[in-house]
């Protein structure tokens, strides 16, 4: 954190790529949600996790958006997986179609 | 404080039967939901559908809130008509996950007595969770780097068990040579954490405004540029707008339209510096006058071109 010339106080972040990762601990905190929920989200092909095993599964800090996401239309819309899972690639496609 | 229409917030006539109601809410939390929503204000709509079907949806509250429309005096502010909920008893807690429901003032008046108090988790710590948000910034921002400020929305649960909007403005120092998609942490600035958990961070993801000629791909920036038929043809010189500020470029002759021309390092300042692609753009000058027409006719007569001899036309 540091001061710009107004004297007010200016935030300084840390910055992440699209493709850094963290593990499966800090995506459970990040996004409040159990171990449980992100092997589901795994199995369903909606996360894919690097490394082998559960232990060593990374996760992009993209994925935390896409979580929060499929989250939120589950609970907020009564979107079951499979539907969440559709809703989030359709997503993406008009994002890369309104890419200008 | 303000009288809320639930009715009206839902589009449905006041008499309407519940499934009615039902089938309403519906269509507007798909249509406003933030996270797949392109409105203006989605997030606020969603929340205003959210507490009139919470409302509506419950017959005991229905009715209770119906009574109360008629008596709404806006000068009351936070005390309904006295004795207007005797009788009713509000069951169960509001559905939802962390519980972190975000109703107007309006409703907390009304209805914020059926969470009763200790509503808040007392004994229970927690980091708070992180918070993701989407922040603009324009193309010179990342040049130059800037500050930026942006106002949040926070829900937050008070020691009382009552939820609040909090209004944020934080003062963000956007970094030179940021990208499009890339996340700038700025931790402890999430929810806040219950009991002595701490508080959780926000991530704010970086996307540019379009901007009226740059485009962006990743580190790299294409222009179109606008050049008149000779300057194309003959080569010239010209002065050529650029995020860090106009250059002179030299354009080779006998350019084809769509040529793309290569400025090493002039994209955005990230730690691979990317590129900026110039590209032709041949744009005709008008055929208003006699004088104009008459150039183009002796360009026609003298130059042989036949634009289309790869299609195989009769």
């Amino acid at each position: 954190m540091s001061v710009d010339r107004n004297g007010d106080k200016l935030l300084v972040g840390q910055v992440l790529e699209e493709s850094d990762l963290v593990t499966l601990a800090d995506l459970c905190r990040s996004c409040t949600v159990e171990t449980q929920t992100v092997t589901t989200l795994v199995a369903e092909g909606i996360l894919d996790p690097m490394g082998g095993d559960v232990e060593h599964w990374r996760f992009t800090v993209g994925s935390l958006r896409r979580v929060k996401t499929v989250i939120h239309l589950q609970r907020d819309l009564g979107v079951n997986l499979a539907g969440a899972a559709l809703a989030l690639d359709l997503l993406d496609r008009i994002a890369e179609l309104e890419r200008p | 404080m303000d009288y809320k229409d639930y009715y009206k917030t839902l589009g449905v006539d006041p008499k309407a039967a519940q499934d009615e109601i039902k089938r309403a809410y519906r269509k507007l939390a798909r249509k406003y939901h933030p996270d797949v929503s392109k409105e203006t204000d989605a997030e606020q709509k969603f929340k205003d559908v959210g507490e009139a079907y919470e409302v509506l949806k419950d017959p005991e509250k229905r009715v209770a809130y119906d009574q109360l429309g008629s008596n709404w005096n806006a000068q009351q502010g936070s005390r309904p008509p006295p004795g207007w909920d005797a009788g009713f008893e509000f069951q169960g807690a509001p559905r939802g996950g962390a519980g972190q429901h975000d109703f107007s003032d309006f409703f907390e008046s009304l209805f914020g007595q059926a969470r009763g108090p200790g509503g808040g988790n007392r004994g229970f710590h927690m980091q708070g969770e992180d918070h993701h948000a989407k922040i603009l910034v324009d193309l010179e921002d990342s040049y130059h780097g800037a500050s930026r400020s942006i106002s949040l929305q926070m829900p937050e649960v008070t020691p009382d068990g009552h939820v609040v909007r909090r209004n944020r403005t934080l003062k963000v120092s956007i970094p030179k040579g940021i990208r499009q998609g890339q996340q700038i942490r700025l931790g402890g600035q999430g929810a806040r954490g219950q009991g002595s958990g701490k508080a959780g961070d926000l991530y704010l993801e970086i996307e540019f405004n379009p901007h009226r000629y740059y485009r962006v791909e990743g580190a790299d920036v294409y222009l179109e540029l606008p050049v008149a038929p000779w300057e194309a043809a003959l080569g010239a010189s010209v002065k050529v707008p650029t995020p860090s500020g106009a250059i002179g470029l030299k354009i080779p002759p006998n350019s084809k339209a769509g040529k793309k021309l290569r400025l090493k390092g002039r994209g955005i300042p990230a730690k691979t510096p990317g590129d900026l692609y110039v590209v032709l753009q041949v744009v005709l000058p008008p055929a208003d006058d006699e004088k104009s027409r008459e150039l183009y006719k002796r360009m026609q007569e003298e130059i042989p071109f036949d634009p289309r001899a790869s299609m195989e036309v009769a």
